[in-house]
């Protein structure tokens, strides 16, 4: 018998079931590893700023993340008297929720053949394959912007607002040259689906037949300068190091969070690395082949999310913060047209 | 199934289009308008139109009302700004006249019946983003590049107005 994709309509029963699973799977996973990455990233710059990092809960301080939530969660939570109190409790929720709602559309694994009552089924590996996946990740992006500039609002405090402001003006810039950066993509592929995507990145490598068999057609290799440009401007869209003005502590406390206290703050921090991880894999997925590789499919989308969080913990531990008309310059005057004139160049060669 | 979903996002939706006009608050009517907004492209995902669904969030939610938001903050409009401009009476009247108007054109508006070249199964197997790109770049073209010149034309406009030197 022919294998079937599970669907709803098919075998409904498991196809529920097999949706939980992954669901929890995913879930859990991504939880874990934005536990352990607070504690990877601590051991790393310290060794990196020749300190030793955490050393005293459990071996090496492996036990620190637990630690860490034990505190926060029975610290007092504060709400400033002049904050408004809707924006205040909403703001970290709309931060964490969107970063976590985008995994849904990032492939694992190849298909999965299960048999019930004499019919296989395919179970793919990827909660939900929409036929829109990229522009989903985008406007999940888009979202992510109300959290930081609604908590920078709510606390009624000036760091705050000036950290929500810088957050919003450097979001919404960097958002625009990270969507066309990876327009190149859609146009080599053709299909806005994240299946897809890494479908047509499996095939040997620009059709040439005589390469080895391992080398695949991963779009780094054709999209150098989107790549290039996608890691950056990503970089800035999750506030992380060099671009993380939202949250400059030498001039603004903490930015937009430092009214915020006990599981509010650790909302915020949960949402810095869930974030981190969705970039990882949304990079890892456009250009790097998603769960093609060497190893069992999640094997590899995990070593290539857990390399790329590692490249920037190290950019975290070396890079200085830049200033920020520098920042919105660059945003503006050089990541944009550069990602307008890859995408002129990549429609030339196509067609030619 | 799809029905009771359909009313809980439809009331989901008229509850959050309420708030929108009774907060106190600016900033909490944003924010209600925001949830307006992710409801309507909830309302597109189910009459088979992902893409619009997608665009709606991309730009209404995620671009359009971020900015909004902005100035909504950067102008700190206070409860007082909110009660002098109330306008009760007229509100209700034109409230009211919409109102009609729509029950109008329920009653009276019957469907053409004739079913066009796109259903619902044309969209599934082909895609609904191809198909729009398709008409957009194809049949299309020409309306659609004057309407990215007149874009252009006001972006120029926007950052001339802005600018005192030029």
């Amino acid at each position: 018998m022919t294998p079937e994709l599970l669907s709803m309509s098919n075998a409904p029963w498991i196809f529920v079931s097999a949706m939980m699973v992954k669901i929890l799977l995913v879930f859990g996973v991504t939880m874990g590893i934005v536990a352990y990455a607070t504690w990877v990233e601590r051991k790393l710059i310290g060794h990196m700023q020749t300190r030793l990092g955490p050393m005293l809960t459990g071996w090496h301080g492996l036990l620190q993340p637990i630690a860490d939530g034990l505190k926060l969660f029975f610290k007092e939570d504060i709400i400033p008297a002049q904050a408004s109190k809707v924006p205040f409790l909403l703001a970290p929720l709309m931060i964490l929720v969107p970063s976590l709602i985008t995994i849904a559309v990032v492939p694992f694994g190849g298909d999965i053949s299960f048999t019930y009552h004499g019919q296989t089924y395919l179970i793919p590996l990827q909660i939900s394959d929409l036929n829109i996946g990229i522009l989903y990740v985008l406007a999940m992006a888009g979202l992510g912007v109300y959290g930081i500039t609604l908590a920078g609002w709510s606390s009624n405090s000036k760091y705050s607002l000036l950290g929500g402001v810088r957050a919003s003006a450097q979001m919404i810039s960097y958002e625009l040259a990270a969507g066309l950066a990876i327009v190149a993509i859609f146009m080599m592929s053709e299909s806005l689906s994240l299946r897809d995507i890494v479908a047509a990145q499996r095939e040997v490598l620009w059709g040439i037949e005589s390469l080895p068999h391992w080398v695949h057609n991963w779009y780094v290799f054709s999209q150098p300068l989107a790549f290039c440009l996608f890691v950056v401007t990503g970089m800035a869209e999750i506030n992380r190091t060099p671009f993380d003005m939202p949250e400059a502590e030498s001039e603004l406390v903490s930015g937009f969070c430092t009214e915020y206290s006990s599981m509010k703050y650790a909302l915020f921090f949960m949402a810095e690395y869930a974030n981190m991880i969705v970039l990882c894999a949304i990079i890892s997925t456009l250009f790097l082949g998603g769960w093609d590789g060497p190893f069992w499919g999640p094997l590899n989308l995990l070593a290539k999310i857990f390399s790329f969080m590692l490249f920037f913990m190290w950019i975290r531990a070396t890079f200085p913060r830049v200033r920020y008309d520098q920042l919105m310059k660059m945003g503006w005057k050089l990541f944009l047209p550069l990602a307008l004139a890859n995408i002129v160049i990549t429609g030339i060669v196509m067609v030619l | 199934m799809q029905v009771l979903f359909f009313y809980l996002v439809a009331f989901v939706a008229v509850a959050s289009g309420l708030l929108v006009v009774t907060c106190k608050s600016p900033v909490n009517s944003a924010l209600a308008l925001v949830n307006t907004f992710f409801c309507l492209a909830i309302f597109y995902v189910m009459l088979h139109a992902p893409f619009m669904a997608a665009i709606q969030i991309m730009v209404y939610a995620g671009a359009i009302m971020v900015l909004i938001l902005f100035v909504i903050m950067l102008l700190n409009l206070g409860v007082e700004t909110m009660k002098k401009t109330t306008h009760t009476v007229w509100g209700i009247v034109a409230g009211s006249l919409v109102m009609m108007l729509t029950f109008f054109f329920i009653k009276r508006g019957q469907p053409a019946n004739i079913s066009g070249p796109i259903t619902n199964e044309v969209v599934e197997s082909v895609g609904h983003t191809q198909l729009i790109g398709k008409h957009i770049f194809v049949d299309f073209l020409l309306p659609f590049e004057i309407t990215s010149i007149l874009l252009l034309v006001a972006i120029v406009g926007a950052v001339i107005l802005a600018k005192k030197e030029v």
